[in-house]
């Protein structure tokens, strides 16, 4: 076991391509920290990098106190499930998870013994003479998984391992990853892009953004302390919503209505005078005016013409439209195009989603009073994207 | 898969006639080979009585048995330097991005676009030159030359279908290089290799063209060139029953390599090793 730690490692692909850019991460001895991030935002180069894969154009990898740059994947101790899998064919399930130890010239008892028992943590007893061809998804998986277990290296990197699972299993593995980890207690790197997983699996979560590192922390600081839009779109679901905003004095004028500064904004706002801004308001800061009871003060009631209405059981979700004055952020833009305008709800049309009760009574197509906590109000620089909350 | 005893029939049918179609000459010259010199005329499908005696003449003539050494020799030898040369250059189509890669893999084709009978003729004269007339090597070169563009080919396509991360997943678990690629690429590779090499072997085994006109004498000449100069026990016995015994033996390695390395060819082996 031990740390890694990252050191401004950068990577350039051979065609000039900045895959990772100055990437600085400490990952402590025994953590589980989650690398989130769009598709190609480098994910999968900087664990590989870790592996020993892909060359480290620049920077310093240590491990366990070692520097690894030039040492090749099998002196770095590392075990690595992959994107997909990457099981040997031609090797049975007891072959495949015993390969690296018969690598390591590890008697054949202990061999035996080891395959045996993540067999039995991984409930694939009875499929240890099987090929890889004949088993489902979900055991394949679990075999990759296996692999790496079997060994006791000094870290686990992840790549998406339950990336190909449905629905039902990932939520199962998930957890079996979790107890796996704080079983073991050997320090993981794990990538996703499964927000789900990030919030619930890690210690930390990095979040990263083309090629680099926006904001590490625990999933509610990431949650509540978003240090950019990026980040507060990216994390939580149904995304944030973003509307512009003025700060004129001590009032905030949103699309939905106005609300004081608060105190935790005031130093991030301490110029004088109107200013442009861009709010960010999370779908489950948002309530149904009928609702709300004695907390009303606390936030703002709007009117809203409700467009759709999705009901999950437990909650709703309504969409609705506000007037913006199309102050467009060319952060915002951006930050539509990374991630698909359909994940960032008001970046362009002033399409809010909102999570209600499932006691609500709003319908589609028809008007109803919605209500704003202003406590949850997130800010953000419209020029930088940065946030206005005084750290 | 078979929906119906109707489509059971047809399809049971269908295949009986090509099978008979298929056969049936072969089954003649079985036949042939098994009856003795005086029945040879009796247009009879199954021999009266089965003799060896065919058999036992051909193995004790020497143009059969030094044609026979010769074959599996340059054969063998062929299909050898062949996939070699063939796997190497697939290997570099399929895991290397160069210029001119596509330029390549058409000029191989490019090259088995000639018939043999077209170069046959200038090959004779160029190769009395040099003294690769009636050798071995005089024939293992052709061979080569027409085997690699089919080799490349099907090597190519094949190696393109291998999951190379494999490798990598192999040195993240503590391989060599050379370990990964020996572990776990080679035996993956086998079954491709192994098509490739039968295609290869059955063309230079069954070659006529090259085989009678690039020999002279037993130093080199195979056995479906040897065949032609069969001669019978006498003057006056016409030779059918031996070219018929050799043209059976000839057969049978092909055959022992097919069913050998069949079930090594199957198709599929390296399902389940990404997702999918
Ligand atoms: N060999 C390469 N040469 C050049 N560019 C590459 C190479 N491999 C990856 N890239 C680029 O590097 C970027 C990061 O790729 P990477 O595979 O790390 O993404 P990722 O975050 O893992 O994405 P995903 O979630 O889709 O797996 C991508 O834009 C990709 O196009
Ligand atoms: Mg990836």
């Amino acid at each position: 076991m031990a740390d890694i730690v990252l050191d401004h490692v950068t990577k350039r692909y051979p065609d000039g391509y900045e895959a990772v850019k100055e990437m600085d991460l400490q990952v402590a001895d025994g953590e589980f920290i989650i690398l989130v991030g769009p598709s190609g935002c480098g994910k999968s180069t900087a664990l590989r990098m870790i592996a020993g894969l892909e060359d480290i154009t620049d920077g310093e990898l240590r491990i366990g106190g070692d520097v690894v740059n030039d040492r090749a994947p099998k002196d770095r101790d590392i075990a690595m499930v992959f994107q997909n899998y990457a099981l040997y064919p031609h090797m049975t399930v007891r072959e495949n998870m015993g390969f690296a130890l018969k690598l390591a010239k590890a008697p054949k008892e202990e061999i035996d013994r080891k395959v045996l028992e993540a067999a039995r943590i991984l409930d694939l007893e009875q499929h240890l003479d099987r090929k890889p061809a004949n088993l489902s998804g979900g055991q394949r998986q679990r075999v990759a998984m296996g692999r790496a277990i079997v060994r006791d290296p000094k870290a686990f990197l992840m790549d998406e391992p339950l990336s190909n699972l449905d629905a039902k299993l990932r939520v199962q593995m998930r957890t079996e990853v979790s107890r796996i980890q704080s079983r073991l207690g050997t320090t993981t790197v794990y990538v996703t892009h499964d927000q789900t997983e990030a919030m619930t699996l890690g210690d930390r979560v990095a979040v990263m953004r083309t090629g680099r590192l926006q904001q590490v922390g625990r999933p509610s600081e990431l949650y509540n302390d978003p240090v950019n839009l990026f980040v507060a779109g990216f994390i939580g679901s149904p995304a944030m919503n973003f509307l512009p905003a003025t700060v004129e004095g001590d009032t905030i004028h949103l699309p939905i209505g106005d609300v004081p500064v608060a105190e935790e904004h005031r130093r991030g706002l301490q110029s004088g005078g109107a200013r442009s801004v861009i709010a960010g308001l999370r779908p489950e800061s948002f309530e149904d005016a009928a609702l709300v009871g004695d907390q009303r003060e606390r936030g703002i009631a709007f009117q809203a013409k409700i467009d759709v209405v999705e009901s999950m059981g437990s909650e709703l979700y309504a969409y609705f439209a506000v007037e913006t004055e199309g102050v467009a952020s060319q952060e915002l833009e951006e930050l539509a195009q990374d991630a698909g305008t359909a994940e960032v709800p008001g970046a362009e049309s002033g399409q809010v989603v909102a999570r209600l009760d499932a006691a609500s009574q709003v319908s589609e197509g028809a008007e109803a009073e919605l209500w704003f906590d202003a406590a949850k109000l997130h800010l953000f620089d419209a020029e930088s994207g940065r946030s206005l909350r005084a750290a | 898969m078979l929906r119906s005893s109707r489509e059971a029939a047809l399809w049971s049918i269908g295949i009986l006639v090509v099978l008979l179609y298929a056969l049936i000459p072969v089954l003649w010259i079985l036949s042939l080979s098994l009856k003795p010199a005086d029945q040879l005329g009796d247009r009879r499908f199954v021999p009266q009585e089965f003799s060896f005696e065919n058999y036992e003449t051909i193995f004790n003539t020497e143009t059969f048995t030094r044609a026979l050494v010769n074959s599996v020799g340059i054969a063998g030898l062929a299909t050898l330097i062949s996939i070699l040369l063939a796997a190497m250059a697939a290997y570099a189509l399929a895991r290397l991005d160069f210029a001119g890669k596509a330029l390549i893999l058409s000029g191989a084709l490019a090259v088995a676009m000639f018939p043999p009978i077209s170069i046959v003729g200038s090959l004779f004269n160029i190769w009395r030159e040099v003294g690769l007339y009636d050798t071995w090597p005089g024939l293992i070169i052709p061979y080569m030359t027409f085997t690699l563009p089919l080799a490349i080919y099907t090597l190519s396509a094949f190696f393109r279908e291998i999951p190379w991360e494999l490798e990598q997943a192999a040195q993240v678990d503590g391989a060599t290089p050379f370990q990964a690629f020996r572990k776990v690429i080679v035996p993956l590779a086998a079954p491709g290799v192994f098509t490739s090499a039968i295609l290869v072997f059955i063309f230079a085994w069954n070659d006529f063209i090259f085989a009678n006109t690039l020999t002279s004498t037993d130093e080199a000449r195979t056995v479906p060139a040897a065949l032609a100069f069969f001669t019978g026990g006498s003057q006056f016995e016409q030779p059918i029953g031996a070219i018929s015994a050799a043209s059976i033996v000839v057969t049978i390695p092909i055959i022992v390599m097919v069913l050998i390395f069949q079930r090594r060819i199957v198709a599929g082996l390296t399902a389940g090793a990404v997702k999918g």
